[in-house]
Formats: structure tokens, sequence, C-alpha cells
């Protein structure tokens, strides 16, 4: 599977991340590498196995609905890098797609 | 002739579900007016390290919404990761449910256009959180993660609605039926339920071929009025482009309330890519039936139900059977009235749909909220719980005009000032001195008098002219003001001009 520097930078957007042409190189031939694993992978016969969304036995984990007390405002501010009147302050997100 | 293009109309709703908690941690959900982050944790922060767990209500409410909508509720269902980045959201993900959501293929029943009842199929209604708030100011935004993670239920429908007008009526039958639950407070203000339409057009002949036209959505659409004058904008907005020839761009567009017009968001190009996989921190949700059961046996009377109820019982038309069960405290409102009553119910009917909603119109306005907008907030008859009155008082009221103490017309003014004094009845008719006449000597002086001063509408009546007993009746009613029992004058009347 050849991911192209193209795909590459599509999947660092959306993931947030800034990268220098050499590290999309790197992840370029890092993720091709890894779907080509999947590749093989696939040669397991599973037309017999029901596809599943987890690898866990647990169902139906719930809790009742109760309040109970979380974080101060202060604990929750805590490590924000900016705020402002008890809010986190944020660089303007309008015009974003 | 132009060729002629149908909508065809799909909408989303976005309701908050009424829990105490939040969806995966146990946060206080009523962030309204709370002041910022006061209600979070380290789950709905989305630090490192924590594991959200399932609020059991929110999922009973969901599976009581989807037996509600006549969904298929499923026994296995799976929550699902939606990838994005926004400061509101602190995870960088929301939870929610994609393949295998709680409830789909149902319905629920509006009256179309054509007046017919008309089914409008919901593909699927599933279990996510809410995202933060974010507040702008110039130059950066401030976050308020009080409602992150508060439980919200996607409904989603089938492409059913042709118009505006049924997108709104199927608005108002949802919202109808989730304060009937008790699941959602209905409140479109303060955000507790949030819209978002799919429309395109097409012609006869593409639909007759199974084609569509091009889709565009509307998002943020926050009031019932936006909802409804969103899509009659779209819809006239398309139209043009095609009749001029152009193609509509697949995008979406947002509502401007201020220049009343949609404007655009989003081009196909820049569409979100959410990568959307299966929540690896919870567990899938298998319900048994017998717990589906269980909470299938807590569902209330339905609206549809209770009109149906109300028609086979009460002998009311659809039409206000319809309109008494559009809101939960009017239908209550009236079983109330027609038990103190004993009569005809059709009669309680009347007076609610008639004179008392005419008086709550009236009571909207003075308050100020008598504007288009506001009424289109509100189901008729909505505020009714909030008249200095009660049921038993109209009862009372409606027995008095039976018993001919007061004529109708009368009666309508008696329940005015019912409504304005909260005096019961009786007492303003005999303060007021209203109580009909009924005493035939009395009356014959009235109508003897009428006669002697209009020679000339006598005449006319003689030489055929019927119609103005109408007329006679109106002047010995403004003599008696109002007062005179109606039956008596008019056989008085007739007495004298046939005799
Ligand atoms: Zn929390």
């Amino acid at each position: 599977m050849h991911l192209s520097t193209a795909d590459v930078e599509h999947i660092a957007h959306l993931a947030r991340l800034a990268l220098t042409p050499e590290e999309v190189e790197q992840y370029r031939r890092q993720l091709s590498a890894i779907l080509d694993y999947f590749e093989t992978l696939k040669q397991v016969d599973t037309s017999a196995v029901p596809p599943t969304a987890t690898v866990l036995p647990l169902r139906t984990v719930m809790r009742q609905d109760a309040v109970r007390p979380g974080l101060s405002t202060e604990d929750a501010l805590a490590n924000a890098p900016d705020r402002e009147d008890g809010y986190f302050r944020v660089p303007a997100v309008f015009g974003e797609d | 002739m132009p060729q002629r293009y149908y909508p065809v109309i799909g909408m989303e709703v976005h309701a908050q579900l009424q829990t105490a908690s939040k969806m995966f941690c146990g946060c206080s959900a009523d962030y309204w007016e709370a002041p910022p982050n006061t209600h979070v944790c380290p789950v709905c922060l989305g630090m490192p390290g924590v594991l959200p767990v399932i609020n059991a209500h929110a999922v009973e409410q969901t599976v009581r919404t989807g037996l509600a909508l006549n969904c298929r509720i499923a026994r296995f269902s799976v929550f699902a990761r939606k990838n994005y980045h926004y400061p509101d959201l602190p995870k960088g993900y929301q939870i929610s449910q994609y393949e295998l959501p709680l409830c789909r293929d149902g319905w629920l029943t509006i009256v179309g256009d054509d007046g017919q009842p008309k089914r409008i199929g919901i593909r699927r209604a599933h279990l996510e959180e809410d995202t933060g708030k974010s507040l702008h100011v110039d130059g950066h935004s401030l976050i308020d993660l009080n409602r992150a993670g508060v439980p919200l239920l996607e409904i989603v429908t089938e492409a059913d609605m042709a118009s505006a007008e049924e997108a709104y009526r199927y608005l108002v039958k949802l919202r109808t039926i989730l304060r009937t639950l008790g699941v959602n407070s209905g409140d479109m203000e303060k955000g507790a339920m949030r819209c978002e339409v799919n429309l395109s057009l097409r012609t006869a002949e593409q639909a007759a071929r199974g084609e569509y036209g091009v889709k565009v959505e509307i998002k943020n659409l926050n009031s019932f009025k936006a909802v409804r004058d969103s899509i009659a904008y779209e819809i006239a907005r398309q139209t043009a482009v095609l009749e001029a020839g152009g193609r509509v761009e697949q995008v979406t567009m947002g509502w401007d309330e201020n220049r009343r017009r949609t404007v655009l968001q989003r081009t196909k190009e820049s569409s979100e890519d959410y990568r959307y996989f299966p929540e690896p921190d919870l567990p899938p949700l298998e319900l048994s039936p017998e717990w589906i059961q269980r909470v299938a046996a807590t569902l209330p009377e339905l609206p549809d139900a209770r009109a149906a109820r109300f028609t086979a019982d009460y002998g009311l038309t659809p039409r206000d059977a319809g309109i008494l069960t559009a809101e939960r405290a009017v239908a209550d409102w009236f079983e109330q009235a027609v038990q103190a009553y004993g009569g005809p119910p059709r009669e309680v009917a009347n007076w609610i749909t008639g004179p008392l909603f005419a008086i709550l119109r009236g009571r909207a306005e003075a308050r100020g909220e008598g504007d288009e907008e506001d009424q289109a907030e509100r189901t008729e008859g909505g505020d009714i719980a909030s008249l200095p009155i009660g049921p038993a008082d109209l009862a009372a009221l409606i027995k008095l005009v039976d018993a001919g103490v007061v004529n109708r017309n009368t009666g309508k003014r008696v329940l005015e000032e019912m409504v304005a004094t909260g005096r019961p009845a009786a007492a303003i008719v005999e303060a007021q001195g209203l109580a009909q006449v009924s005493d035939e000597s009395g009356l014959a002086q009235v109508v003897d008098a009428v006669l002697a001063a209009n020679p000339g509408e006598v005449a006319k009546y003689r030489a055929g002219k019927t119609s103005v007993l109408g007329w006679f009746m109106g002047q010995v009613m403004r003599e008696t003001r109002g007062k005179a029992n109606p039956d008596v004058v008019r056989r008085l009347l007739s007495q004298r001009l046939d005799g």
C-alpha cells in the first residue's frame, strides 16, 4: 500500500500536526509499511468470524444518573495556558473550516 | 409554462435529554446560567487517563423516545468516536453512535399539506454528548465546558417532508412528543432543541425516475421560525437558480436571522472527515427484551393516542382533538373541565379552542409576545396553566350558559372578566347585573319599542325581506346590553311581525 505525500499531509491536517517535508516523507514510509502489514493480515480467512467493535468481554456497563462533585474552576483551569473570568481563553476560532 | 420543482426535505434534531448528570460523568447537566467551568471534571474536560461511564437514565430516555417514535430498538448498539478539532470539544472527538445506533426505522404522523395524516420516517435516533460553549469576543474565544458532555439525542428523519410547513409541523409534533415523555424541555431559545435541515429540489420527471436533486444543508436553526423561514428561502433561492438554467451546488448554509437569508458556510470540497471508529473506552450496550419491555411500560399516553381517544370518547372532531392534544397541559385542563362540567365534552372543547384561546392570545400580546416569532415558538394554549382560573371555573360558567342565566355572548364577556380578575363566573354575573333577561313581559316592551321606532324596517320585513329579523335581534340586544335571552326575543319578534 503506497501512501502519497498528499495523503500524509491530509492526515496531518486532520490531526492538526505541522510536519516538516522530512517528517512527511518519514511518516509516509512508516504508515505505508503499517498498511502493508494489514495486507498480510487480510490473508487470514475471517469469513466465519463475526465483526466486532470490541475485544473486551464487558457489556452494558452503566452508572446511575447521580450528580457527583467535579473539579473546582480553579483546578479545572490550572493547566490552561490562558484564561479569563473563569473561561479558557483560546485564539479566535472564527473562519476555521 | 415554467418547470415545477418539488422540495425533498429531511431534518436532524439534537435534543438535550433531561438528566441530572452528564452522559459519561457525574457532573451536573444543569448548565444553564451556571458560572463558567463550574460543572466540570477530568472526564468531561478530556484529561488523560480517565474513563467515561454511560448514564443509564440517558439510555432509558433514548429508548423511551425511540419506542414513542415507533422505532426498532437495537438489542446491541455501539458508541463511536467522531473525530474533529474545535476548542469546545476538549477530547478532540465527540462520543456518538454511528453504525449501530440505539433506535432506527420509526415514524411519527403529521398533518400533510393535503390535510391528510402523513407519516414522516425516522431513520435513526442515537445518543451522543453535547459540546461546550464558545463565546467569541474580539480577537479570541472564551470556552465554557459546563455543557460539554450533556446527553444529546440526535433524531434523523427520512427525506419525507415536502414543504416548509410540513417541516414546521414535524418539529412541533416532535417537540410535543418529547415533552410528553418528559425527556426534553423543548426550549429552543435555550438550545435544548437544535435543528439542521437538508433540502433538495427535483422535477416530477426526476421523482418518477427515483432521482434526487443536489442536497443543500442548513445548519444552526435555533427556532421554529428559523426552520420555516430558512426552508422557504432556500426553496425560492434554488428554484431561481434552476429556472435560470444554473446548477445548485452541494453546500452547507447557515441562517442569518438579521438579514433573513441563508449564507454559505462550507463547500463540499472542505467537507468534514470524521474518521468514525468504535469507542474503545465503552463496552457495547446489550439491552434485553425484558428491559426494553419494562421501559415500554413507562410510556405515557402519547398525543396521537390521546387525540384518538378524544374523538372516540368525547365525540370531538379530529381537528379539535389535534388542537387540544398538541400541548399536554391543555389536554389535561380540557379533561378536568369535562369532568367538572358533566355535559357534552364538545361544548367544553368549543369554549377552550374559541373564547379561551382568544383570551390567551390577547394576554401573550399584552406581555409583548405577540409578534409572529413568539407565536411560532408556542403551541396554542401552552400557557394555559398560567391562568388565574381553573378547569372547574370554566365548567361553572358553561353551566350558567346552559341554565340560561347568561347568554353565550355575555358568557364570553364573563370569561374575559374571570381571567382578568380570577373571580368565579357567578360572582361576576351577580356583581355586574349580567344575568340574562328571559322575562317575557319586560322583553315584549323592548321589542314593541324597537318595532315602533322602525316602521320602515317592519315594512321591509312584511314585504318579504325576512333577513331584517337579524337586524331587529341586534337592536333588542343593544337595548338590553346583550342580556336578552335570544330565544325569547326571536319568538316575540316573530309573533309580532308574522302575526
Ligand atoms: Zn464531568
